[in-house]
């Protein structure tokens, strides 16, 4: 292995993502000499492809808080990312059109403004003054003025810009084989034969989080969800609002340039390894059915992309961020649902417990998920 | 409904019926698909029914011939269905006139043609300006003429082939501004005289455009094309060895159309959607899946036939179509080794010869850096998007090295051509950069292959009639 006589770094990031790229930049911000490592390109996976939806309705309730903070921070992004990510704060509402969907909306608007979103139950008439292109059949809906939705495909852009400015190391088609601890921190071993060493690692692999902590020994299963996007032609204003139904199976937003683009994480075909494959027909029917449903314009136009992305889950479907149990100076951080619009504010808050800092709102122990307190086998690749 | 069928075939040019008909006659149950109303492709494609008023050509008489040996097979033919998926295993859906169909396939031979190449010049958007293929079609199918005067540019045998069809069909033809020389042309002709029946016909069009007097201005490229006075005025110039302008004299043509085709590229959306592996080959139009000598892919059960699998020309795909029919009816059980390579044997010869002649012609077609370097810093590369070279070389300079982070930071390759008209320019210009057309790739494969109507996607369907996964967490 050559890179022996390398300069040692005060951190590296592996995991390009939102969440890792947040961690990095406010690590080099911070003092820190750091790098950040990707086997592919800047937020070209789940960070890069997502809907890029800025809701609190589809959010987990105990994220609520974190949620809010992030989309403060992606609408603020050119102040401090320094670039606009095309973030536009607009209203969001959840539907429901029949009385057991009426039922999971209330239930969960409870729940969820209880956690301090500012949901509240409207009447179908309120939600169409709202949202003029809405199906007159909703029987129930639930408003919240703090949505919104970012351009996901325009993140990596922005941040590799962020990145190079703080002079953080960005490092992109460069795959990680494995990682050495020592007595000086951390030696990672790079597909192109050679090393990072650096005294702090921040793992940020999404649903290459298992796969990552398999790398320090630790084991911990990781779900992942290949989540179903549809974007369509231009077409005229239908929309100016978020909307999507109790259960969480749409998300629905016109942009700016006229293309709508669907959600809703109907599943397609694809695994970690080989990445997001291919939709299934049926989910695409299924998907955009459902849009139709809510907003029967969207009929007019045509279908003219569909992608897939991979989103992580943990057992317990709550993040992993902290401290990794039995490694010193290793952290991990990733799974956050509904992750992308907490990103920037989770990453600050990782940075800021690597740096010493006090983070404003508290972390997920990653030591939960941990099986068993394991007996570390590090891989070597010499 | 899901039908089921031995082998599924996408495309019902030469390269798909004859492989469509291959797999039939070896007793493979065969469909074959097509978003056009009948069988032909681009190169045979047919007229409207009951349309009269153009006398027949040695290409509308073999596209005859075609359609009625199809006709009369056991192939189930269904066409006007746009395939805009493929799954694994296989399933194909297709969107026709009366909603969706889907079939499932054990295999599945993508003979998807391929399609026109425009280097960007400033105006080649403007209305007026058609491909050369382009200009192909308006002539096969109904005989309609681009404009009454036609400047004919670019490079490659459709230069000829259009200027002596528009002269055919009455109209008048500036001009032929071809980038190669006469050189390029002689150089190729022993490969061109292994198909002497297709070198004629090519002397033929070239004696026409001759009699009628029409200037052939050799190693020349269009330069640009404004609106001018209800009309075009095309500017032409010199260029050198690489394909670049010279300074030099420039003549400029007033016209009422321009038809101009930098060459083609394999159309391969169903196998970039299922990760065969592809190579990059600028002779043969850049970017093909591999295949080996009777189409198999690198994915199992996945062959390509003609144009899609790189471009080697009408000729080439008709023997090549027969080869991966009567390859996919062996690996399905229908034939014997022995039978498949008893009739395989005497097709891989004349395969090899149409080879030689299409990828002679191949190579004049084939995309040189000087043409991409020549385009405008404020030309449109992406025309649904409107993404200028500029906006382009902004994000490579910002640090986009792929097709697909470029595609990302730009939009260029978004919009309603899905990429096929710019994808493989940008993939030039990212190359220009760093020189490795590999490390730039392709733009991913996706469906829906053309855009699709919502409404004839979706169908009629009452909101319970939607199966509905389960909810998302709270």
């Amino acid at each position: 292995m050559s890179g022996a006589t390398a300069e040692v770094l005060d951190a590296v990031v592996i995991g390009a993502g939102a969440m890792g790229a947040t961690t990095a930049l406010h690590l080099a911000r911070g003092g820190l000499r750091t790098a950040l490592v990707d086997r592919g390109e800047i937020c070209r996976e789940a960070s890069g492809v997502n809907a890029g939806t800025l809701t609190l309705h589809m959010t987990r309730a105990a994220l609520i808080p974190y949620a809010m903070k992030g989309r403060e921070l992606w609408i603020d992004a050119p102040r401090w990312l320094g670039s606009d990510v095309g973030a536009r704060s607009a209203p969001g509402l959840s539907l429901a059109f029949t009385p057991a969907e009426r039922d999971m909306l209330e239930q969960r608007a409870e729940a969820r403004a209880a956690m301090g979103a500012p949901i509240r139950l409207v009447t179908p008439r309120e939600a169409r003054a709202i949202e003029p292109g809405l199906n007159e059949d909703v029987l129930a809906a639930a408003y919240c003025a703090l949505d919104g939705h970012v351009t996901a495909y325009l993140t990596g852009k922005a941040y590799r810009r962020a990145l190079v400015e703080a002079g953080a190391t960005v490092m992109e088609r460069t795959p990680v084989i494995g990682i050495d601890q020592g007595d000086g921190g951390f030696t990672v071993a790079l597909g192109n034969d050679g090393c990072v060493m650096a005294r702090r690692l921040v793992l940020a692999g999404g649903v290459w989080l298992e796969t990552m902590l398999g790398w320090l020994g630790l084991k911990v299963p990781i779900k992942c969800l290949v989540n179903q996007l549809v974007v369509t032609e231009r077409m005229r204003p239908v929309m100016r609002s978020v909307v999507g139904i109790a259960n969480g199976l749409l998300s629905l937003k016109q942009f700016e340039n006229g293309s709508v683009l669907i959600g809703g994480g109907w599943q397609g075909t694809g695994d970690p390894v080989r990445g997001g494959v291919e939709a299934i027909p049926d989910n695409l029917v299924g998907n955009i059915r459902l849009a139709r449903h809510a907003v029967p314009a969207l009929g007019e136009t045509r279908v003219l992309r569909i992608w897939l992305g991979l989103e992580s889950e943990t057992a317990d479907a709550l993040p992993i961020i902290g401290a990794l149990p039995g490694v010193p100076d290793a952290y991990a951080i990733g799974c956050v649902h509904s992750g992308y619009t907490s990103a920037p504010y989770m990453g600050r808050l990782l940075a800021d417990r690597i740096l010493g800092r006090e983070p404003e709102l508290p972390l997920f122990d990653p030591a939960r998920l941990v099986a068993a307190p394991s007996t570390i086998t590090l891989e070597t690749t010499s | 409904m899901t039908d089921n069928c031995d082998l599924l075939v996408i495309g019902g040019g030469p390269a798909g019926v004859e492989a469509a008909l291959a797999g039939a006659e070896a007793g493979l149950r065969v469909v074959l698909v097509d978003e056009a109303p009948a069988a032909g492709g681009q190169v045979y494609r047919a007229r409207p029914a009951g349309f009269r008023g153009a006398s027949a050509t040695p290409e509308s008489r073999d596209g005859d011939r075609l359609r009625a040996r199809l006709a009369a097979s056991r192939v189930v033919a269904v066409f006007d269905h746009a395939v805009w998926s493929v799954s694994p295993g296989f399933r194909v859906d297709a969107l026709g006139p009366a909603g969706t169909r889907s079939w499932s396939a054990r295999s599945v031979i993508a003979a998807t043609g391929a399609q026109e190449r425009v280097v960007p010049f400033p105006g080649w958007t403007e209305p007026g300006v058609v491909g050369l293929a382009g200009a192909t079609i308006l002539l096969k199918a109904q005989h309609i003429l681009p404009g009454r005067r036609t400047l004919v540019a670019g490079c490659g045998p459709l230069l000829l082939a259009v200027a002596a069809g528009l002269l055919k069909a009455g109209g008048e033809v500036a001009a032929v501004v071809d980038l190669a020389s006469p050189r390029d042309w002689g150089s190729r002709l022993p490969n061109l005289a292994v198909r002497p029946d297709l070198l004629a016909r090519g002397a033929g069009w070239l004696a026409k455009v001759t009699r009628a007097g029409v200037p052939i201005l050799s190693r020349h490229a269009l330069l640009r094309v404004a609106r001018r006075d209800g009309g075009l005025r095309a500017v032409v110039g010199p260029v050198d060895a690489a394909r670049r302008p010279l300074a030099g004299l420039e003549r400029s043509f007033d016209v009422d159309a321009v038809a101009v085709g930098h060459g083609l590229t394999p159309s391969t959306d169903v196998t970039r959607l299922l990760r065969a592996e592809h190579l990059f080959d600028p002779a043969r139009g850049g970017w093909f899946a591999r295949r080996d000598g009777d189409g198999r892919t690198s994915v199992t059960g996945l062959s390509v036939a003609g144009d899609g699998g790189g471009i080697a020309g009408a000729a080439a795909a008709a023997l090549d179509g027969r080869l991966a029919g009567l390859a996919a009816a062996r690996d399905l059980g229908a034939l014997s080794p022995e039978a498949h390579e008893a009739a395989a044997a005497p097709l891989r010869q004349q395969s090899a010869r149409a080879h030689r002649f299409g990828e002679a012609m191949g190579g004049l077609m084939a995309l040189r850096p000087g043409q991409v370097d020549a385009i405008p810093q404020e030309t449109i590369v992406c025309r649904c998007e409107d993404v200028t070279r500029a906006e382009i070389e902004t994000a490579m300079a910002q640090g986009a090295t792929t097709a697909n982070q470029l595609k990302a930071w730009t939009r260029c390759g978004m919009g309603p051509c899905q990429g096929r008209i710019c994808g493989d320019i940008a993939g030039a210009l990212l190359a220009l950069a760093t020189g490795r057309h590999d490390d730039v790739g392709m733009f991913t494969g996706r469906t829906p292959f053309r855009p699709l109507s919502l409404d004839a996607l979706a169908g009629d369907c009452a909101y319970a009639d939607i199966a509905l996964p389960p909810p998302a967490p709270l």
